[in-house]
């Protein structure tokens, strides 16, 4: 094959330009996802939810979570109907291994699945001293580990507990609705593994969402909605007493 | 779960904030309260106070060094806290640290020094030799004029930085309270009061700190207290003592009264887990008690003797009331849980890197540094220095 000096020219540019493409690695296997067109939102319906920790153990096992720490959990209320300021609340290890038997008939058990809740207006990514802590243009809070100092301002600003320090990484940690999952086209670990439906996650930019048909219908609200922090987790049947 | 009382959120269980970050707002309180005195003979022209005014400069320096390392020590990844300066991220209030303290320490107090000083390091650089002069000669910063115009251009030049300083030092500690105070999920610290309370405590502490220091160093020094300096300052005390607690009972009414959400809660963790280190340690013993001595021996005619041990003891309260303040704040902001169903406990760790030694190492610390500034730079100059100005001596 014979190359001409003027089509030698042409040709070593494209071919670094090439080279570095090679260098860059594979491309993602979702070369089409835009994160314009989303906003990640989850539901959570209160009376489907079983308490089997299903979730807890499989978000443990896909995001490798340190023990004694929770990206994800479930809380198990009994509230007396005398008593709705005061509802006996327990967790045991995040509800991983699922709830004892409950041991009183009066008054009524439910359980509440919790994670974080993807504020779009988040008090945890408006105090990082570094902005090491973010949201995604698709909605998701996210931590950059390698950037976050590891000062904790983040978890105490978060109203809901859903933050810690990880362990022997020393820097904050969260739910980050598992989106290497989700921006393939995924669910998250803990609604695949749901097995009642419970937890569903839900994509509002997207007008095909069956998100948008249950909300329409349903009488829904996010925790705390007081503190104003544009709460993405939304929850169905929520009782009066839940915090 | 060992420790936990009801129910807390399960990444509630252990704190995040220990007890480098109680000291972290005690020392800036120092360092705030000292300046603050010192301002009070340069602007304010409360000539009786002089005799504590070079002291309060060079402690206000002194733990203004330390104030960084609680932090410093107390992050997961401290070798990344240059990102603060580097990419600081626009709302969050702590982002401004790293610039409130460069613009304290560099703009504010380490010139005001060097000004008050430069007539004496020019003597000294003129007086020693050795390395010392060496050492003396580097500090003149090759300003070795002391003539009459020149220190008149100090004293004035002095003067509006001390001017710029005050709300300086306000910023540095209102902005401590501020980070605190700013945090909406958590009503124990969710108060606009929080800056103001900071302030006036940082007050209390720096001035009760310089006091203190000033009596116990003139002891060691064999010299006479000049009286009429330590009753001013104690009067001082005194009256900012009455505005910090007038305001923190105000922030306690106010709650008592409103009783929101958080209101049983806070209040089941005052009379228990804060029991003694806020009812017995803080209000008590820390508050009451020294007010009462100093409004003792405001209106009443006591002798030399008893008023020094009166300001002593009072002046030690003021401090451990104003620590334990600061571990209420910090460290009671922690115990319960954000659901306001459960209290935790914290678990002090003693030979950690945010353990109680090194806590008590950060404390002693800026005493350490004191010392030596001090031996740099005599607050009050000896006689034999007689290549001093006559009025910068006295100074």
């Amino acid at each position: 094959m014979n190359i001409t000096r003027r089509q030698l020219l042409i040709l070593l540019p494209a071919a670094a330009v090439a080279w570095e493409s090679v260098l860059a690695g594979t491309p993602e296997a979702a070369p089409n996802y835009n994160m314009t067109d989303h906003w990640w939102s989850m539901l959570i319906d209160i009376p489907k939810c079983i308490g089997c920790g299903n979730c807890v153990r499989a978000c443990q096992a896909e995001n490798d979570v340190p023990d004694g720490f929770f990206r994800t959990w479930v809380e198990r209320y009994h509230v007396t109907d005398w008593n709705l300021e005061n509802p006996q609340v327990i967790s045991p290890d995040g509800g991983k291994e699922g709830f004892p038997v409950a041991k009183e008939d009066a008054g009524k058990y439910f359980f509440v699945p919790k994670l974080c809740n993807h504020c779009a207006d988040s008090p945890c990514t408006q105090v990082c001293p570094v902005g090491a802590t973010f949201i995604t243009p698709d909605g998701v809070v996210m931590v950059d580990q390698k950037y976050c100092l590891g000062c904790a301002y983040c978890v105490q600003a978060c109203p809901y507990g859903c933050r810690y320090i990880h362990p022997t990484k020393k820097v904050a940690d969260k739910c980050t609705l598992c989106y290497h999952r989700i921006t393939k086209g995924l669910t998250t670990a803990c609604c695949e593994a749901c097995p009642t439906g419970a937890r569903q996650l839900a994509d509002l930019k997207n007008p095909k969402d069956p998100i948008h048909a249950f909300l329409k219908t349903h009488s829904v609200q996010v925790l705390k909605p007081q503190m104003a922090t544009g709460a993405k987790v939304f929850y169905n049947a929520l009782d009066g007493s839940v915090r | 779960m060992p420790g936990v009382e009801g129910f807390m959120y399960p990444n509630e269980v252990s704190l995040y904030w220990s007890v480098l970050i109680v000291l972290y707002p005690f020392i800036t309180g120092l360092v705030a309260g000292a300046f603050i005195l010192a301002s009070l003979e340069r602007v304010f022209r409360v000539e009786a106070v002089k005799p504590t005014y070079r002291l309060a400069l060079l402690t206000a320096l002194a733990f203004l060094i330390v104030a960084p390392l609680p932090l410093q020590l107390h992050l997961g990844h401290p070798e990344r806290s240059y990102e603060m300066y580097m990419t600081p991220h626009r709302t969050s209030a702590m982002a401004m640290f790293g610039f409130v303290y460069l613009w304290y320490l560099m703009a504010v107090l380490v010139v005001e020094i060097w000004l008050d000083f430069r007539a004496d390091i020019v003597a000294l650089s003129q007086s020693t030799t050795g390395w010392k002069h060496w050492m003396y000669w580097a500090m003149t910063l090759g300003s070795a004029n002391v003539s009459e115009r020149a220190l008149a251009i100090d004293e004035r030049v002095g003067w509006v930085v001390t001017l710029i300083g005050i709300p300086s030092a306000f910023l540095l500690h209102g902005y401590v309270g501020f980070i605190f105070g700013s945090i909406k999920a958590n009503p124990w610290w969710s108060s606009p009061l929080m800056p103001v309370v900071f302030i006036f405590s940082a007050m209390v502490s720096g001035i009760a700190a310089v006091m203190l220091l000033y009596m116990a160093l003139m002891r060691l020094r064999k010299q006479p207290i000049d009286m009429r300096c330590v009753d001013t300052v104690a009067s001082y005390l005194f009256y900012i003592f009455i505005v910090d607690f007038s305001l923190e009972m105000l922030d306690l009414i106010h709650r008592i009264y409103e009783a929101d959400e958080s209101f049983r809660s806070l209040d089941f963790m005052v009379h228990t887990r804060l029991y003694f280190s806020q009812i017995v340690l803080q209000i008590l013993l820390g508050t009451l008690a020294p007010i009462l001595l100093l409004f003792v021996a405001q209106v009443t005619k006591l002798s030399e003797p008893t008023r020094k041990k009166i300001y002593a003891v009072s002046g030690s309260l003021a401090l451990v009331g104003i620590l334990a303040m600061r571990w209420n704040v910090v460290i009671g902001g922690q115990l319960f849980s954000k659901s306001f169903l459960g209290y935790t406990t914290y678990k002090m760790a003693l030979a950690t890197r945010e353990g109680l030694l090194v806590a008590i190492g950060l404390t002693l610390l800026p005493l350490l540094i004191l010392a030596v500034l001090m031996k740099v730079l005599p607050p009050w100059p000896e006689k034999k220095h007689a290549s001093i100005p006559e009025a910068v001596a006295a100074h």
